[in-house]
């Protein structure tokens, strides 16, 4: 084979694509970029601008804090309490989905069983039913069990939610300890649960804080089992449903605002940990 | 006292055994290496006595007590691993000291065996240190630190040198080999690096697919293999080995030579000669030379005997080149033997 051929036959290395390349690898940055941000940024405009404002046309695009539009929201008849709600069923959500998720990641990770691939297939599997399918059984289920309309029946929803991503999260923090660890515990003088409280517990501490807050971000975020399993005791989420829908436009920020924002910070905070669920050792 | 007896222990994982009734004897105090290559049961014989691993039949005694249904912890054991495993979230101070915390000992007591065994491992600078701060070598030596602080009756280690660079393992070595026996423990080593195993070993056991095939001392292992395994696995380079035929005067006829034979032996056997006990003199084995690698001291030259491979050690003031043909004559005294069949060695 000659020269000439073998050089013409080379592949282009990724750093000398064309112009055009260059153009279509940025318009998708910016594309996707906006597709997540403008939103967010019309919502954060919109709830920190006067009522007036809101309404308004042309758009100045600038907030001028004013903070009525939010005053009004939270002096809104039930907010504050549809509020607690919420906090109290994430609350319950990240330590119910933690407290099953968790000690399943470490079997998954430690131990190896009959049916292993079958049952991550499973916990994987329990997204794949709709919730409006599963909503109505559950809810006519929890009424004879008198679950209804209460915090944990919610959480206990949520919860199945929650669970294929504490598994998933926690088995990879797991599997990134290594098994060496635990046995150098054991050799040391640990029980088994010893080795655990002692060595695997402090390294894997900050993965399971972020599997837990994503788990409350999710209950937090529910909209759809909480407005059917729910009459008196309304998350924020069904709560906002229900009554925004015949509120004020600028009351409409102010509501979606409160819902976006915190879930925002808590992913934000969490996200490398987000990388780690799919095995991306990307930090 | 820590002697160790191992009766009998067999290990299945599926169908695939990777431990075949394995007998042995570790006297107290003795360095014992055990040397194979990758996938030979040798880890697997170790994390058994650790109590890392069950076995699937036998006994394993320390110290004059069964302890193969114990737990790691009652075993008197402390054990160095291949990736060092130095706990990430403690200090090297807290690392060496872990074992003697759950220990329950009086702090004035722990620390003063951290101190000691960090001063004997030259790490007292760097017990404030966390593990993602230390090199490779020093995370070593907090592993072998920790292991000894406990002063155990066994120490039992795994691959400890094999991810460190060559000088610094060269270094370790000789360390190793010092401080573990002032520490008069009972020690049990895992390589695949022959020069680590008769370095440190008083004896080696030599294990092949699942079984001990030679359990003695450095010295011996190299001179008398009993199977041609350990010939053709110890030595670098290693034994060289030949066809024989019993000839009808009783001798055995090798490669156009006739040499005296074990009287035992059946027709058949194979001739077996370490390269460096080989001398250039008439009558020998006639070799074509095919590579010469002067290696200083020696020079290695590998050649071609009745269309095998053949190796010879020979001294370096001498000119042989490519294609020369040689005589080359077996010292009568370091000659082997081996059944073809059951490839055991034969006096």
């Amino acid at each position: 084979m000659s020269g000439a051929v073998a050089t013409a036959d080379k592949p282009r290395a990724v750093s000398d694509i064309g112009s055009a390349g260059k153009f279509l690898f940025w318009a998708g940055v910016v594309l996707l970029c906006a597709w997540v941000l403008v939103p967010i940024y019309l919502l954060a405009v919109n709830t920190l601008s006067s009522p007036q404002q809101v309404t308004a046309f042309p758009k100045t695009g600038v907030p001028s804090f004013d903070m009525g539009s939010i005053q009004f929201f939270l002096s809104f008849e039930g907010v504050l309490k549809a509020l607690w709600n919420s906090v109290l069923v994430a609350v319950l959500t990240m330590i119910l989905s933690i407290a099953i998720g968790a000690p399943a990641g470490y079997a998954l990770s430690r131990f190896e069983f009959p049916g292993k691939a079958t049952f991550r297939m499973l916990v994987l599997m329990t997204r794949a039913f709709p919730l409006p399918l599963l909503a109505l059984p559950i809810a006519v289920m929890f009424i004879r069990i008198g679950l209804d309309d209460t915090p944990i029946g919610l959480a206990l929803v949520h919860t199945t939610l929650a669970i294929p991503f504490a598994v998933l999260i926690t088995f990879s923090i797991f599997s990134g300890i290594p098994l060496e660890l635990e046995e150098a515990a054991w050799t040391l003088g640990c029980n088994r649960l010893q080795a655990f409280h002692k060595v695997v517990l402090p390294l894997v501490l900050p993965g399971i804080t972020a599997s837990a807050i994503f788990a409350f971000t999710i209950s937090w975020n529910e909209v759809f089992a909480a407005s059917v399993l729910t009459v008196q005791n309304r998350t924020l989420t069904a709560f906002l449903l229900q009554s925004l829908s015949v509120s004020p436009l600028h009351l409409r920020f102010a509501g979606g605002a409160a819902l976006v924002i915190p879930a925002l910070i808590f992913i934000f905070a969490v996200r490398k940990y987000m990388f780690a669920m799919w095995g991306i050792a990307n930090r | 006292m820590a002697e160790i007896l191992i009766k009998g222990v067999a290990k299945s994982f599926g169908s695939f055994t990777a431990l075949h009734s394995i007998d042995l004897t570790i006297a107290d105090q003795e360095f014992m290496v055990l040397l194979g290559a990758s996938g030979c049961g040798k880890t697997t014989l170790l994390r058994i006595i650790a109590g890392l691993e069950s076995p699937t039949q036998g006994e394993v005694w320390i110290g004059g007590k069964r302890v193969d249904q114990l737990p790691p912890r009652e075993r008197g054991i402390a054990m160095v691993f291949q990736n060092y495993a130095v706990f990430p979230h403690l200090t090297v101070y807290e690392n060496i000291a872990f074992g003697l915390r759950m220990k329950k000992l009086p702090q004035a007591e722990v620390d003063t065996r951290v101190k000691r065994t960090a001063e004997l491992m030259h790490i007292e600078q760097l017990l404030k240190r966390y593990s993602g701060q230390l090199s490779g070598g020093q995370r070593q030596r907090v592993a072998v630190a920790r292991a000894l602080a406990m002063e155990p009756d066994v120490i039992l280690m795994d691959e400890p040198l094999s991810n460190l660079d060559a000088l610094l393992r060269l270094e370790m070595r000789a360390e190793l080999k010092g401080v573990l026996a002032n520490s008069k423990t009972t020690t049990i080593y895992v390589t695949h690096d022959q020069v680590e195993a008769m370095s440190l070993a008083d004896r080696i056991s030599v294990m092949n697919g699942g079984h001990i095939v030679q359990a003695a001392s450095p010295v011996e292992v190299y001179r008398n293999p009993a199977a041609r395994f350990v010939g053709s696995f110890i030595g670098n380079p290693p034994m060289n080995f030949l066809p024989a035929t019993r000839n009808g005067d009783g001798r055995y006829h090798v490669a156009g030579i006739a040499l005296d034979g074990p009287s035992q032996g059946g027709a058949k056997l194979e001739f077996a000669i370490r390269p460096e006990d080989l001398t250039i003199a008439a009558g020998g084995l006639k070799a074509t030379a095919r590579v010469i690698e002067p290696l200083g001291a020696h020079t290695l030259v590998t050649s071609e005997v009745d269309g095998k491979l053949f190796r010879a050690v020979l001294d370096s003031d001498l000119k042989v080149a490519p294609g020369d043909e040689l005589s080359l004559v077996p010292k009568p005294d370091r000659v082997r033997w081996f059944d073809l069949e059951t490839s055991k060695a034969v006096n």
